[in-house]
């Protein structure tokens, strides 16, 4: 299969605030609802200083583990599930989400938070996941995960706060860096 | 009006040796990559925020496998032209961008959202955290949406932006372009780049740019004037189409036919 030459990436700058943000880009479901989750966390850099310049991008599934093909993620209509969010960290390097925990694809499956993350300073976005702290059993079986070993499968799980958020740090770089994705076609 | 120059910081690297950088690491990586380098020193905030270990292959599977779905309810009528502004006319050259948006098969990506954001003509940003002491224009947000058509055609109108300074060495300028971010069919597609204007003598100083060591590679960054999209008494036009990368539903392992 021939491949078109492909546009490459460049980082997002220091200027996306003014453009990128829209007014509960990151309120997937209503604060607070019913079956609702606040899923966020800190970027950090390779020095451990927080990241305050940085913007997450999530796609999920919905509850029943359906991937929502809806439109309306921009200007949200506060009642369809898009399944998209977007986030920028503010002056402390924190982002958020309000949304629903992701069900399985298919029995079995390890539900996830699909990520991309971009950053003043990251030449090119990256991929991760986060996985929902599920039964070991199912995790153990994921085929990602699988390939993992134990500290770095636990980088790609969310932490699960006494209030129910989940919580999930992202390190660009470090002792703790996060694990980032590649997908095959990315290889031209 | 000096009072709005900032001294010169005595300890900065000259434009000069940041070039001899640049060109020497761009001597010690395999040509062919189509991809920004991460690890790019010449770019200095890229130092501690680039991953340092191996990307993980992972099969896309659920949500990595659709895109965020868009649609007229997500942006509004007049998005597509920055040049209108409620106050009046922005100052500088009217231009039009276009182009197509394709996946990595040549497909046209339908109907999916177009964004950006862009300096003014004198190379100034509506941001707080933007400090060139270039005049703001009243009549210029540098900010639109717009969806691709069923061809994947997207086309804004707007100003063409100025080069502006910064402040990773010293006289370190970047040469005007426009930020655009990209959706396609799939999640695994997402991008985020910039669009350059042709002939720019600030192109081989640039150190983000330049992350991108294949030269094939950084002209399809760089927009095409092209007269026939111009319009009479009226604007420029640029062409410049955007190849994302390929998608895994109909993806077929090398040898698997």
């Amino acid at each position: 299969m021939s491949e078109l030459g492909v546009t490459p990436g460049q980082t997002i700058g220091p200027f996306f605030h003014y453009a990128m943000p829209m007014p509960d880009d990151r309120v997937l479901v209503p604060l607070d609802s019913p079956g609702s989750v606040r899923l966020h966390g800190h970027v950090y850099d390779g020095g451990g200083n927080v990241v305050p310049d940085a913007m997450l991008e999530i796609r999920q599934c919905d509850a029943s583990g359906v991937v929502p093909r809806v439109e309306g993620s921009l200007r949200r209509d506060g009642s369809s599930f898009t399944g998209w969010g977007r986030s920028g960290t503010d002056s402390e390097g924190h982002y958020w989400f309000s949304t629903v925990e992701p069900g399985p694809t298919h029995p079995g499956a390890a539900p996830f938070f699909a990520v991309t993350v971009f950053a003043r300073g990251l030449l090119d976005r990256l991929f991760t996941r986060i996985y929902l702290p599920a039964d070991p059993e199912v995790l153990a079986a994921d085929p990602l995960l699988a390939t993992l070993d134990a500290e770095l499968r636990r980088r790609m799980i969310a932490v699960r706060d006494d209030d129910g958020s989940l919580r999930f740090d992202l390190h660009l770089q470090g002792d703790q860096e996060s694990v980032f994705l590649a997908y095959p076609r990315h290889v031209g | 009006m000096t009072s709005l120059r900032t001294p010169v910081p005595a300890d900065l690297e000259s434009q000069a040796d940041l070039t001899a950088e640049i060109k020497q690491l761009q001597a010690e990586t395999r040509p062919g990559d189509a991809q920004p380098r991460l690890d790019w020193p010449p770019y200095r905030s890229s130092l501690l925020r680039h991953p340092t270990k191996t990307l993980r292959y992972a099969d896309p599977e659920g949500a990595e496998l659709v895109a965020p779905v868009f649609g007229q309810t997500d942006i509004g009528e007049l998005e597509s032209d920055l040049t209108v502004q409620p106050g009046g006319e922005p100052i500088g050259e009217r231009i039009k961008v276009t182009g197509r948006v394709l996946d990595g098969d040549g497909r046209p990506v339908r109907g999916q959202l177009v964004e950006i954001w862009q300096a003014n003509a004198s190379g100034r940003y509506i941001h707080q955290r933007d400090q060139h002491p270039a005049p703001i224009d009243p009549n210029f947000t540098g900010v639109g949406r717009c969806l691709t058509d069923d061809d994947g055609w997207y086309s804004f109108t707007s100003i063409k932006p100025g080069p502006y300074p910064w402040r990773n060495h010293r006289n370190a300028w970047r040469p005007a372009h426009i930020h655009f971010s990209l959706f396609g069919t799939e999640f695994t597609q997402r991008l985020i780049t910039q669009m350059y204007f042709p002939g720019d003598q600030l192109f081989a100083l640039d150190p983000i740019l330049q992350s991108i060591t294949d030269q094939r590679a950084r002209d399809r960054l760089v927009a095409t004037c092209e007269h026939e999209l111009s319009e009479h008494e009226w604007l420029l036009g640029y062409r410049w189409d955007i190849v994302l990368t390929g998608t895994h539903a109909t993806y077929l392992e090398p040898g698997d036919e």
